[in-house]
């Protein structure tokens, strides 16, 4: 099992850091501090902590906030960033207003 | 629903010329951006292009941008605007946001994915104040909207975005406090690093930003020297007064929908997130049909961009039968050359992260222009295009193997060899006569060559530099003369002023100085000391 996956593994306690309260995601005002406690409580994938805190989930659909979200889990886990996989990616790719998405036009 | 032979997502330089390549060869072809105005990137590109004739080399990139648009709209490609595609399925069905209209959906027989990177954010306290905004916002504001992003900026990074960005911020009347970056050594060109320090822009290598100040918006910010563990060493920090921080610390490839469609990805070695797995040459993905194209493949400039669109352009016609096997593999032999050329010297993508001492030439690296952002009056001397001659002669200050050579062409009278290679270092000849004609000076995208005379009687030099800021002085205006650093030398008149169709928004300034700073001069300012 690749280390990222790996659940048994101890994280050590929980500290609070100095900059905990820095916003990462903008669009969901997200910290630094609720990521890192997000993978202390057992979010390991990006995918888990977007599900989990909404963050990459806003109007810049984590284009901003993508590579630092990731950078905050990976340094909490103690591997190289590029062993975490994206989120899924999913349709809508941008944010659409729900009366425009309930809307298919046919034939253009 | 819909179908078109090739459905392009982005319509920046790579989107748009695949469309323009597949559709000249008869295709039926729809573009969906997302944004107002088509272009991607090109139309904010204000400065002149790099690389030789073929890969439009001294062309300013809204021009660039203008020739192609105009190309795939007279080959009728359908460009749809204001139109995110939201999804893209593996059955090459992409959904689009029409608005008003609604969501629509199309289907391609093929699908290039041209949607281009988005800019890496750091942050800092305070990174999340009004006033910190990616360079390449600053970029679209003065350039596309007209707007300046503020009065006093400070730049972080030096890598080329970062400099290019920082050159248009001082042309849109910014001051350009600092240009900070964490790396010891300057990033991008030395050519454009030039432009800045010569203009008085102080350069911070090993800083980097420790907090921005201010309560509603920023009013300052506190920089520090990092040590080799880019910690910051206590009792550097600095702070400059700005109301604007542009962050240009590289960019990430838009891959979201390549990804959505199922094409494999891969972890290139240098980091910067996962890539699309594509053919080398045509960028097809995993998914036959599917292709990429430009900088969501791998960030490189806007030149490989477009041939890499046109690459995936004849690829796509090739595929749906509009193009025999033998055209296409011409088409792409002749293509692959063209970006071969590009893909050379040091700042080449298979170069990325090392570090030269020495050119192609055996030419030492200078280390005060990787250091200050400058060469020092010393270094200058070292290399081919920096002679001493009488009369009047080109200053070729171009020390880095870049893929450029708009200097060999524009001169009429062969005073300048790049040679056969265009990443070789410009190569003044003593024996040719030079007239004084500034070609050359006009042609440099890196502003880089200036026309000297020695002795221009009386005691005096003069120098002929790029000056691409208004207003204008005018003839006989004194002001003073600056060295590389940019520190003033000495006052110095405007003798010659010189604009011209052929120098393309270039101005050709002429100053006099004391023969004995011929050599330092290299940058004029209005005003006094």
């Amino acid at each position: 099992m690749d280390i990222v996956n790996d659940r048994s593994r101890s994280l050590g306690d929980f500290i609070t850091a100095s900059d905990d309260d820095r916003i990462i995601c903008r669009c969901e005002e997200i910290t630094k501090g609720e990521i890192r406690r997000a993978v202390h409580d057992g979010m390991f994938s990006m995918h888990e902590v977007r599900r989990f805190l909404r963050c990459g989930m806003g109007l810049c659909q984590g284009q901003t906030c993508g590579g630092l979200v990731r950078a905050v889990i990976a340094r909490e886990l103690g591997v190289p960033a590029s062993e975490l996989d994206d989120a899924t990616a999913r349709a809508p790719m941008r944010p659409v207003e729900m009366e425009t998405f309930g809307r298919e036009v046919a034939g253009v | 629903m819909t179908r078109y032979d090739l459905i392009v997502i982005g319509a920046g330089p790579a989107g748009l010329s695949a469309a323009a390549e597949a559709a000249s060869h008869g295709l039926r072809v729809a573009v969906f951006d997302e944004n107002a105005r088509p272009g991607g990137q090109l139309f904010k590109q204000i400065h002149k292009f790099f690389g030789s004739k073929e890969h439009k080399a001294k062309i300013r990139g809204y021009d660039i941008g203008a020739e192609l648009l105009g190309e795939a709209e007279s080959l009728g490609v359908k460009v749809f605007l204001n139109a995110p595609v939201v999804g893209l399925y593996a059955g090459k069905e992409v959904a689009v946001n029409l608005g008003d209209e609604g969501m629509a959906r199309f289907k391609g027989d093929t699908v290039v994915v041209a949607t281009g990177a988005s800019e890496n954010m750091v942050t800092f306290d305070g990174w999340t104040l009004p006033g910190v905004m990616g360079a390449g916002a600053a970029q679209t504001m003065m350039n596309i909207n007209r707007v300046r992003p503020g009065d006093r900026v400070l730049m972080l990074g030096s890598g080329n975005v970062g400099l290019v960005v920082g050159f248009q911020l001082l042309q849109a009347g910014c001051e350009l406090v600092a240009v900070v970056d964490a790396a010891p050594r300057v990033g991008g060109y030395g050519v454009h690093a030039s432009k800045l320090a010569r203009c008085g822009v102080p350069f911070y290598l090993s800083h980097t930003i420790i907090r921005a100040e201010g309560g509603d918006r920023v009013t300052g910010v506190v920089v520090g020297r990092t040590d080799s563990r880019w910690n910051i060493v206590p009792g550097t920090e600095k702070r400059f007064d700005a109301d604007t921080i542009c962050i240009a610390v590289g960019l990430s490839p838009s891959t979201r929908l390549a990804q959505m469609a199922g094409c494999e990805m891969y972890d290139p070695a240098q980091g910067g997130g996962k890539l699309p797995v594509c053919d080398e040459l045509t960028g097809e993905t995993s998914i036959p049909g599917i292709y990429c194209s430009g900088d969501v493949s791998g960030i490189e400039e806007a030149s490989s961009a477009m041939i890499e669109g046109r690459m995936s352009g004849a690829a796509v016609a090739h595929r749906l039968g509009y193009m025999d096997g033998r055209e296409f593999e011409r088409r792409l032999e002749g293509l692959e050359r063209s970006l071969a050329s590009l893909r050379e010297g040091m700042f080449a993508p298979k170069n990325r992260g090392k570090t030269f001492e020495k050119t192609d030439e055996g030419f030492d690296i200078a280390a005060g222009l990787l250091g200050n952002g400058y060469l020092s009056d010393t270094e200058a001397l070292r290399y081919p295009g920096v002679k001493s001659l009488p009369g009047i002669h080109p200053v070729i200050e171009c020390t880095q193997n870049i893929p450029c050579n708009p200097c060999q062409d524009a001169c009429p009278k062969g005073c300048i060899a790049v040679g056969a290679n265009i990443v070789s270092l410009p190569v003044v000849n003593e024996s040719a006569k030079c007239i004084g004609c500034g070609q050359c000076v006009a042609s440099c995208s890196g502003q880089a060559v200036f026309l000297v005379n020695e002795d221009a009687g009386g005691g005096w030099a003069t120098i002929t530099a790029p000056y691409e800021f208004i207003p204008l002085p005018g003839k006989g205006e004194s002001g003073r003369a600056l060295d590389r650093a940019g520190n003033t030398i000495c006052e110095s008149e405007v003798v010659d002023v010189r604009v011209s169709p052929a120098f393309d928004h270039t101005c050709l300034l002429t100053f006099r100085v004391p023969k004995s700073e011929c050599g330092r001069a290299r940058f004029w300012k209005r005003g006094e000391r």
